[in-house]
């Protein structure tokens, strides 16, 4: 059953009786002493787009995980048009007609589109007469779908948003009736989300099922039939997509009723502190990501830069931090030039002011196996003791001293940091770099993977930075907390500085269309295909690029 | 002139029979290392199935039988760094150390235990071991200038397993680049997760990889011990294990490649045994002792990525664990 | 989430593993129609049953100390190295150089010199690999592998074509008179006869009570452990990784050094043909088993002491078992501490949360 059917889409029309394609009844999942997911009954109806919607950690891709066999459930009972089945693994939810993009794609980079759609569906040992079969059914697919891709092309070489098209021409090669997209916008450009859902439209039309797991509000609203919302673990909710509103799904999300406004007056900025002059960075692969920016930070001011992951954002930030060696330019912060050379540059950085919350605190804000005492003073550890020796009664002190100030759970000190939750981990990351009254403050994604309430902790403590005059550069891919934070907005794409906004004044789409270049030779929209009622998809943004979370330490 | 080929011809004859153990090696390390799982333990493995196959060569008087029991030896040794490796997601490089170091204990110990010869097994003569095939025509053609005695000295006259490691290399291009076994290979030592979502089992996939790497580096072994030499001695593999996974390196882990470095290690050697005692103008004498660190410094500077860098497989060295 | 208590993390899963290695090494043993029992008491009676077996036990004990803190330093900033083997073999050039240059001069002044020079030795031999990681990317275990052999073919030339002296027929460089050996400790301690143990041991109890300090107690320690556990954030910490691994890399290959002061300085009183004979590769099991923590190596180290001084009581009285046995034993160790070490932890985790259960429940 793993060879595909060029033909699936013309299966004549199911009966009646049963209009549900998939149903969970009590479904159970623990991870260790985690509870990932409880009692969870979903009913999903063929041939229309269903929503997840639920915080970070509610147990949206878990669920969906179990139903694609990725991970088998404790207990419970899956139906697929109404024949209740064992799924055991992947193979055999496709084999139900089971399809599941990820939100990581499962893409092997160095293969051609070709080798990664017949892998695992390869009709014999041999692989000719498989490619053969499947670059004739890949065309068909193009045709009936408008899924165009060169089947000859290295998938490293493909964009975000083609080798999603891969990902979802690989489920369809395998004969999906149903297919499971984990946040699938969240890589893309506004354009191409908006060709991602146009693709789900006409899929819907040809009576396929799908899937839709999102934290974004918009993009339910904008294409789901129903809607069903998560919470910790629980199932809250399903409802019509019509018949609810943003603000409703958000209290169900969240359990309460959310402020998503952060209170602030107005900036007061004063002498530049953080001035970038024609920075030229380039990636670990010496691809130039960063092309001659150049801005200033003033004290008292927070400069958000808003873009979609993967423009030069994160190699810029690290830049700065003196993590990265820059090919051109100068960074200078409070008037001295950063010198940059060697792969200790960020002792200099900090040397000279200049702190710094990075966008992923595992990979490199925290080491996880140290204990939280010894992750308080990480990159101030010279500061702990006069000689040789480390001052670790001191350190403990500082480490309180955060803890207590910054609300850290639970206080303890011998803690392995690995064993704190996002949130906690977070504080102790910003505590550290706050509390020693830098001159200037540089934030990557201070709230990813936080919880709300931290979230409105975390968004007072960078204002309160900014009102004590200090300089606060802040890049985000979440554009409502960059809108709400920050006094300026510039824009980058692919590397360049392309926009600057004010937030007050700001018009989303505006920012959304300079996101994706405003260039006229750097256009990627399709111009005059946009349906009016489409529009809102274009404020859709982003939250993480795989490439910024694949590097995390395996050890 | 004629001198000339006659000499050449030797070298190069005496090149393929260098050559052997490190393809065989070298090919094996690319399967495992194909599907993600770093293998130090070559060197081991190589020993163990050099001790094997001469221990059953000499108890058997089967060279077959012997040649079976150095697979089996490496297939054991696979199976350790497997269960280590692939079922306990230990550390890849410790199991390697530990497999090499169990390899040098245990065939001196047992080779001590069970022949009393200070860690040598019997001299093997015979059917013990794989002796020169000659192939049709070669005596009639000998007299043939130059072609003839190509024929004759280099591609006529080897044992079994030479050409058996010289076919390994089509063989292996041809099943990595053309089977499906070959792509899900691939496909496992650069991102697991596509094969894990795919419906396949990377565990089965993995130990695949291990079993192939120990029939083809236990044939290696076999190779040194009832082959190339008539019978084992200790520590006989003498860091071939780790020449052939700087040479895999080199190739980057491609077959076609690997084949030529292998070779030139093998010319390398051939040459070395042709220095020494010689007297040369300006240096004077080779110490035979700069001579055997030759290929040593060579795997250094050929790994310090002074000629080319080198990408490994993304997955290699990383225990597969589905993420949570 | 298999969570063990601390105490079973750091003391019970070790010596289970342990454990493990010395049953299956009891098991081979047994496969060649030996007594492993019996080769145990043996052993326990060659390392300690007399004055100059326990001499050698902890003369054994010292080389062990040194090689398995050359392991457990270059592992904490993530570093394999197996290299003290060629760069205690290099130490032991230093130690003679130094040794024949001031021959005769009393060992008070020649003792802290042949540690100084033999850990410069030692130290750059261990920098190259620590460098070619650093700079070039070379893995670091294959780099220092290859610099054994490198080691071991350089050494063969100069002691036999430059330190040998003419009319000796061994391998081995000119003798360093009495005065200038480290002494033994026979000449302070009745007890230990015959046996070669002499001041090193206090310098290696000394090296285990630094490494503790450095590694714990210090800056530098905090950045090595930073680099070990995530070498991205000892970035972001503004430690420069390239230096460091060279740095760490050279004290590693001093310490390993150590081992020639003891052998060279100390006992031999020449260099002589491959005297590392091993040592340098127990170091791995030691810091493998002592969990790279200055107590564990010490414990570590003073279990192969037994094993090898106990191994030679062995191989005069069970001539079946001979000395490779322990190369055995010291493959399983690593095995079963480095690579399996995770093998039993889950098991274990069951069964001390069900016993918590039952006993919970009465």
């Amino acid at each position: 059953m793993t060879s595909p059917n060029p033909s699936d889409h013309q299966r004549p029309e199911r009966a009646a009786d049963s209009s549900l394609a998939i149903e969970l009844i009590g479904i159970n999942k623990h991870f260790g002493p985690v509870h990932a997911n409880r009692d969870i009954n979903l009913a999903i109806k063929r041939g229309t787009v269903h929503g997840i919607v639920g915080e970070n950690g509610a147990g949206k891709s878990t669920l969906m995980s179990i139903l694609y066999g990725f991970y088998t459930a404790d207990s419970g009972e899956i139906r697929v048009n109404g024949v209740p089945h064992a799924i055991t693994d992947s193979r055999h939810a496709l084999a139900l007609g089971i399809g599941m993009v990820h939100q990581h794609f499962m893409l092997v980079d160095n293969f051609t589109v070709l080798e990664n759609i017949v892998l695992g569906a390869e009709d014999s040992a041999l692989l000719r007469p498989t490619l053969n079969k499947a670059r004739e059914h890949l065309k068909q697919l193009a045709r009936d779908y408008g899924l165009e891709i060169n089947p000859d092309a290295i998938v490293e070489n493909l964009s975000v948003g083609q080798q999603q098209r891969v990902e979802i021409l690989k489920a369809l090669y395998r004969g999906a009736e149903t297919l499971i997209l984990d946040e699938p916008t969240g890589v893309l450009t506004p354009a191409e989300a908006d060709h991602l859902f146009r693709i789900l439209r006409k899929l819907r039309e040809e009576g396929k099922t799908i899937i839709l797991i999102t934290h974004k509000l918009r993009e339910i609203m904008a294409i789901t039939d129903e809607v069903s919302v998560m919470r910790q673990g629980t199932m809250v909710q399903t409802l019509n997509t019509s018949d609810t509103s943003p603000e409703q799904l958000a209290e169900l999300m969240v359990g309460r009723r959310v402020l998503l406004r952060v209170e602030k007056g107005p900036a007061n900025p004063g002498k530049v502190l953080l001035d970038v002059k024609d920075l030229i960075v380039s990636d670990d692969f010496k691809v130039p990501r960063v092309k001659n920016v150049s801005f200033q930070v003033r004290a008292g001011e927070i400069v958000g830069i808003a873009g979609v992951a993967g423009n030069g954002q994160s190699e810029l930030l690290e830049s700065i931090a003196g993590m990265r060696d820059q090919l051109g330019g100068t960074i200078s912060v409070n008037g001295n030039v950063l010198s940059l050379d060697g792969d200790d540059g960020a002792k200099r950085a900090r040397d000279a002011g200049l702190a710094h919350v990075p966008e992923d605190r595992l990979r490199m804000g925290l080491i996880t196996n140290f204990a939280a005492w010894e992750n308080a003073i990480l990159g101030y550890q010279d500061k702990y003791g006069s000689g040789l020796g480390l001052d670790i009664a001191k350190a403990r002190e500082t480490a309180t001293e955060y803890m207590k100030k910054f609300d850290v759970r639970p206080a303890s000190l011998d803690l392995k940091t690995a064993n704190f939750s996002g949130g906690n981990q977070q504080k102790i990351v910003l505590a550290r770099e706050m509390e020693r009254d830098p001159d200037v403050l540089i934030v990557g994604q201070p709230t990813r993977g936080v919880d709300i309430g931290a979230i409105e902790f975390i968004h007072n403590q960078i204002i309160k930075m900014r009102d004590a005059g200090k300089a606060i550069l802040l890049v985000s891919v979440e554009l409502d907390e960059i809108r709400s934070l920050s006094d300026r907005i510039l824009v980058m794409f692919d590397g360049h500085i392309v926009g600057e906004a004010d937030p007050a004044t700001a018009d989303e789409t505006e920012l959304g269309l300079l996101m994706t270049g405003s260039h006229p030779d750097r256009v990627v929209t399709e111009p005059g295909t946009l349906p009016e009622h489409e529009t809102p998809i274009q404020q859709t943004l982003v939250q993480m690029s795989p490439k910024n979370n694949a590097g995390r330490e395996t050890n | 002139m004629e001198q000339l080929i006659v000499d050449l011809t030797l070298i190069l004859d005496s090149t393929t029979r260098l050559a052997v153990p490190l393809i065989l090696a070298c090919l094996a390390g690319l399967y495992s290392e194909r599907a993600g799982i770093v293998d130090i333990g070559l060197e081991g493995k190589l020993l163990a199935g050099a001790f094997a196959a001469a221990a059953t060569a000499a108890v058997t008087g089967s060279a077959w039988l012997g040649l079976l029991a150095g697979i089996g030896a490496a297939l054991v040794f696979s199976g350790i760094h497997g269960l280590a490796s692939i079922n306990f997601k230990g550390n890849q490089a410790i199991s390697g150390v530990a497999l090499n170091f169990l390899a040098a204990g245990l065939t001196t110990f047992l080779g001590q235990s069970w022949f009393k010869r200070g860690g040598y097994t019997p001299q093997l003569s015979g059917d013990r071991r794989f002796n020169p095939i000659t192939l049709p025509f070669a005596n009639e053609l000998r007299e043939v200038p130059i072609i003839g005695q190509i024929y004759y000295e280099l591609i006529s006259g080897h044992n079994i397993i030479t050409y058996f490691a010289f076919i390994a290399v089509p063989v292996t291009a041809w099943v990595l680049f053309r089977t499906r076994f070959g792509l899900r290979l691939r496909a496992v030592g650069e991102n697991p997760k596509a094969i894990d979502t795919a419906g396949i089992s990377v565990t089965r996939l993995r130990y695949q990889a291990l079993i192939i790497t120990a029939v083809l580096v236990g044939i290696g072994g076999a190779y040194l011990s009832i082959a190339q030499s008539a019978g084992f001695n200790n520590n006989m593999s003498a860091g071939r294990g780790y020449i052939a996974l700087a040479a895999l390196i080199f190739a980057k882990w491609r077959p076609g490649p690997a084949l030529l470095v292998c070779l030139m290690f093998g010319f390398l050697d051939a040459v070395q045994f042709r220095i020494q005692g010689q007297e040369f103008p300006i240096i004077g004498e080779v110490p035979v002792q700069a001579i055997q660190a030759l290929p040593y410094i060579l795997t250094v500077i050929l790994l310090a990525g002074f000629v080319g860098r080198a990408v490994a497989p993304k997955a290699s060295g990383i225990p597969y664990t589905k993420e949570r | 989430m298999n969570t063990l208590p601390r105490w079973a993390d750091i003391a019970l899963l070790p010596v289970l593993n342990v454990v493990l290695a010395f049953l299956v090494g009891g098991l081979i043993v047994l496969a060649v129609g030996q007594n492993p029992l019996e080769a145990v008491g043996i052993m326990l009676y060659g390392a300690f049953g007399y004055g100059s077996g326990f001499g050698y036990t902890l003369y054994y004990t010292t080389d062990f100390i040194f090689a398995g803190l050359a392991v457990s330093l270059a592992y904490h900033a993530g570093l394999f190295n197996i290299g003290p083997e060629g760069q205690a073999y290099v130490g032991g050039l230093g130690v003679i150089l130094i040794g024949l240059a001031l021959n005769g001069t009393h060992w008070a002044i020649m003792f802290p010199l042949m540690i100084i020079v033999g850990a410069l030795f030692g130290a750059t031999w261990a920098f190259v690999p620590g460098y070619l990681q650093a700079k070039r990317g070379s893995h670091i275990v294959i780099t220092t592998i290859l610099f054994n052999f490198i080691a071991t073919s350089m050494m063969s030339y100069i002691i036999s074509r430059q330190l040998k002296p003419a009319g000796v027929n061994s391998d081995e460089s000119a003798p360093l008179e009495a005065i200038t050996r480290v002494p033994q400790l026979r000449t302070f301690i009745d007890l230990f006869k015959n046996s070669p143990v002499n001041l090193t041991f206090f310098l290696a109890i000394a090296a285990l009570i630094f490494v503790y300090w450095l590694i714990w107690h210090t800056k530098f320690g905090y950045a090595v452990r930073s680099l070990g556990n995530n070498p991205v954030a000892a970035g972001y910490a503004g430690i420069s990784n390239q230096k460091l691994i060279m740095i760490v890399m050279a004290m590693a290959g001093a310490l390993a050094a150590m081992v020639a002061v003891n052998n060279v300085g100390g006992v031999q009183g020449r260099l002589i043909l491959n005297f590392v004979n091993g040592a340098g590769f127990v170091g791995v099991a030691v810091a493998f088993m002592g969990r790279a923590h200055p107590v564990g190596v010490g414990l570590s180290a003073l279990l192969f002491g037994i094993l090898y001084q106990g191994g030679q009581e062995l191989a005069f009285q069970m001539p079946g078992i001979t000395r490779e046995m322990i190369v055995t034993i010291q493959a399983l160790v690593i095995l079963f501490t480095g690579a399996m070490g995770d093998m039993l932890r889950a098991p274990l985790a069951r069964l001390l949360t069900r016993a918590g259960a039952t006993a919970g429940g009465k």
